[in-house]
């Protein structure tokens, strides 16, 4: 029998994007579409939040799909198969809204894609008929191809550099589908808040409702600290609790972009500090 | 001993306010043995001592100080721990000249007897004897320490928060013979005193002693488990739990809902504070968390926690930290000691002063505030004078850094999934204030969940009379 937050399989994506299957089995009985986790990797750890990108009630897992940005996403990818994460908690936030809406355009950039994983497989199950657009810089860093694939109508790939399916943006890919007529009831769009911006502005002349799901800084989760408060609608929300999916035409982006580099200039040092302390081991 | 009676109390010794302005060790260091005998010489030892009415615990006030005058501090120890859990943290924390000492006879002509100090005392000197509240092999225990405890009554109750009042009432029933699990959402025990009280007011090492003794008692304490998204409360009454306590606190920061709140370097103190103490922010990079402290710090708020947030960016580095309140000095809500401690440090306050704007950079950085002056006017209903604002008085607050030290409200999370809980119009739950009965059969609860941000050591109270009460209900609600 596993322990508690066990890593049961540790698997490596792409470069520097590793997906861990951990034993939580009260948080994979509770846990629906668009929830989160809080994660402290050890005793000296940031408290981060992780999207779930799949749950298993029944084995009594769920997956994290990580990847490598500052410290503390770099330590936690470190650990392997055998090890515990020390602390999970959740689920968190509120669930995704499934119903059948008609055709739905579910748009992953990046990691993004492990988050909208879950969504587009509810989307299908409640017979949406849906579009999945996945975009990465390149093919070698696409990931959850094929798992899409599977709970998707039609897929579209695209990647910056055109190493996979259409060069370019997800953006003008979802602007190339409302341009060919396709009648589309709602996108879901997750990943960095840029694409997240981009994707609301091609959604917005025509009115289509778009979901999207912020990734803010966060201490707790559940609503204690007020850390990841974004002004949607011109009303202060907070992504922990409210969120984290939110109306993507409401989102005041350039706030979420200024507040997401709140720590810039410290993780940068902790980082520098920490390969040094790597340094000293070796 | 009359002397000392007259002249006043024994001075608690302090660290000097230049040193301890560059750390987060503890300020107030403690009575020494001839200290605490001399000051527990002090009381009079009265046949109907009005201090223990003050008290929100009950606790035997005049016999554990005449033990301490007598030299048995284990038996001091072990008469606080009869009626309070966690003695060490109220020695600290507790608003004792509001309390107990307030009640003091001495106090009448001079100063009252220093019981917290010597609540403080007692509770250390058992922990620096090692009969403390560290759980040992089966039989290692001093029996001096252990309360007696009922017979296994073979019923369960949950208690959610692992807060001065979750903790209490977990204490109590399990000295009464029940099976408790507490459930925390943070991944420590201990809740504001983890959180929010800072390293240099409350050190951690004390929070962690008392939650053990709360464990040695067969409490089973589960971090990360937040009720209202990992379970809810019918889940625990489905499966297997005979009662239910609540005790979630205040934990939801109020902001002022003025322009510029959401631009960088701007804080609640509740994430402020937890960067600090929980995440040990005040420590990195040896631990990972960061906090942002700029050169010019302005606090918003007069309370206790406004004080903690100026005192830990003073040792964080900030060259000024202000703290805007929009009373005068006489109004101000925190503890006298804290008041002096913090101004004593060098926090500059800043009265009759109110916020109206914070001005941020292009990068979206604070870079000041526009306050407007206030005067005091006629009384309002809480019987302060209320501040009234002064025409034409705006002017900018250099700040980089603003921490917003208001209040806070009830958390919405548990009560949002337990519909048939019975609420305040501002969300607070209803319950009995003798017995923490809430609408909901089964379901107890006590605390700032109830009150609204109040006292560590009136929520702890809240939490033994609903312990007693839960008891109650279960020898009359047998299955």
């Amino acid at each position: 029998m596993p322990q508690l937050n066990e890593i049961i399989r540790k698997t490596s994506l792409a470069p520097g994007i590793v997906r861990f299957d951990l034993h939580c089995p009260d948080i994979a009985s509770h846990a629906k579409p668009g929830q989160f986790v809080v994660v402290r990797r050890d005793e000296v750890a940031e408290r981060i939040p992780l999207t779930i990108a799949d749950f298993d009630a029944a084995a009594g897992t769920i997956v994290l799909i990580i990847q490598e940005a500052g410290l503390s996403t770099k330590k936690l990818c470190g650990l392997e198969r055998g090890e515990r994460v020390t602390d999970v908690l959740g689920p968190l936030g509120q669930p995704s809204e499934i119903e059948n809406y008609g055709t739905v355009v579910c748009v992953g950039g990046g990691v993004g894609a492990a988050p909208m994983y879950p969504i587009t497989k509810a989307l299908k199950a409640a017979g949406n008929r849906v579009h999945s657009i996945l975009g990465a810089r390149s093919k070698d860093l696409l990931i959850l191809e094929e798992e899409t694939r599977r709970v998707s109508d039609e897929l579209h790939v695209c990647t910056d550099d055109g190493s996979s399916g259409t060069r370019g943006f997800v953006s003008g890919k979802l602007a190339e589908l409302i341009a060919s007529g396709v009648k589309i009831d709602r996108v879901w769009a997750i990943g960095p808040g840029v694409m997240m911006r981009a994707v609301c502005d091609v959604t917005r002349p025509g009115g289509i409702p778009t979901v999207v799901s912020l990734n803010t800084l966060m201490v707790d989760g559940t609503g204690m600290c007020g850390g990841c408060r974004i002004t949607v609608g011109g009303k202060v929300k907070f992504v922990c609790v409210d969120g984290p999916e939110f109306d993507g035409h409401q989102v005041e982006f350039g706030e979420l972009l200024k507040r997401s580099r709140m720590y810039a200039d410290r993780e940068s040092r902790a980082d520098r500090d920490h390969a040094c302390r790597l340094g000293l081991k070796t | 001993m009359s002397d000392s009676r007259k002249t006043g109390r024994v001075d608690m010794p302090r660290q000097p306010a230049s040193v301890r302005v560059r750390n987060f060790d503890e300020v107030a260091l403690g009575y020494s043995e001839e200290d605490a005998r001399r000051e527990a010489g002090r009381c009079i030892q009265c046949k109907n001592p009005l201090c223990v009415q003050g008290c929100p615990v009950d606790i035997d006030i005049p016999r554990f100080i005449l033990q301490i005058r007598e030299g048995d501090e284990a038996g001091a120890a072990a008469t606080l721990k009869l009626k309070n859990s966690l003695p060490a943290v109220c020695g600290r924390v507790c608003p004792q000249e509001e309390q107990c000492e307030k009640l003091c006879i001495l106090g009448k002509k001079g100063q009252p007897v220093a019981i917290g100090r010597l609540e403080r005392y007692a509770a250390d000197r058992e922990t620096a004897a090692g009969q403390g509240s560290r759980p040992g092999p089966a039989g290692s225990r001093p029996a001096v320490t252990r309360p007696s405890m009922a017979s296994p009554t073979g019923r369960s109750v949950a208690v959610i928060g692992a807060g001065p009042s979750g903790l209490a009432a977990a204490g109590e029933l399990a000295k009464l013979g029940h099976r408790v699990t507490v459930f925390e959402a943070l991944h420590k025990p201990g809740g504001v005193l983890v959180y929010g009280i800072p390293e240099f007011r409350l050190p951690k090492a004390i929070v962690e002693q008392e939650c053990d003794f709360i464990r040695s008692l067969g409490v089973e304490i589960r971090c990360n488990y937040v009720i209202g998204r990992s379970g809810t409360v019918d889940e625990l009454l489905r499966t297997g739990f005979d009662a239910v306590f609540v005790g979630t606190g205040a934990g939801l920061p109020y902001f002022m809902n003025i322009p510029g709140e959401n631009l960088n370097g701007v804080y609640s103190s509740n994430e402020f504070l937890t960067r600090v103490n929980l995440m040990k922010a005040y420590r990195f990079p040896e631990y990972d968390t960061p906090v942002h402290v700029g050169r010019n710090v302005a606090v918003i708020g007069g309370g206790n926690v406004a004080m903690d947030a100026a005192r830990c960016s003073l040792r964080l580095g900030a060259e000024t930290v202000h703290l805007v309140y929009r009373r005068g000095r006489e109004q101000l809500p925190a503890r006298e000691e804290e008041i002096e401690n913090a101004f004593e440090e060098g926090v500059r306050p800043v009265f009759l002063t109110v916020p109206v704007e914070i001005l941020g950079d292009e990068n979206g950085w604070v870079k000041g505030l526009e306050c407007i002056r206030m005067e005091l006017g006629e009384p309002d209903a809480s019987g302060r004078q209320k501040p009234v604002p002064v025409a034409g008085s705006n002017h900018i607050l250099e700040a980089d850094t603003v921490i917003m030290a208001i209040g806070q409200g009830p958390n919405p999370l548990l009560t949002l999934t337990t519909p048939d809980l019975k609420l305040n119009k501002w969300g607070y739950i209803v319950a009995d204030e003798a017995t923490g009965q809430t609408s909901k059969k089964g379901v107890f609860a006590g605390g700032d969940i109830v009150t609204g941000a109040a006292t560590v050591i009136l929520a702890m109270g809240a939490g033994k009379k609903a312990a007693m009460a839960i008891h109650k209900y279960l020898q009359q609600d047998r299955p």
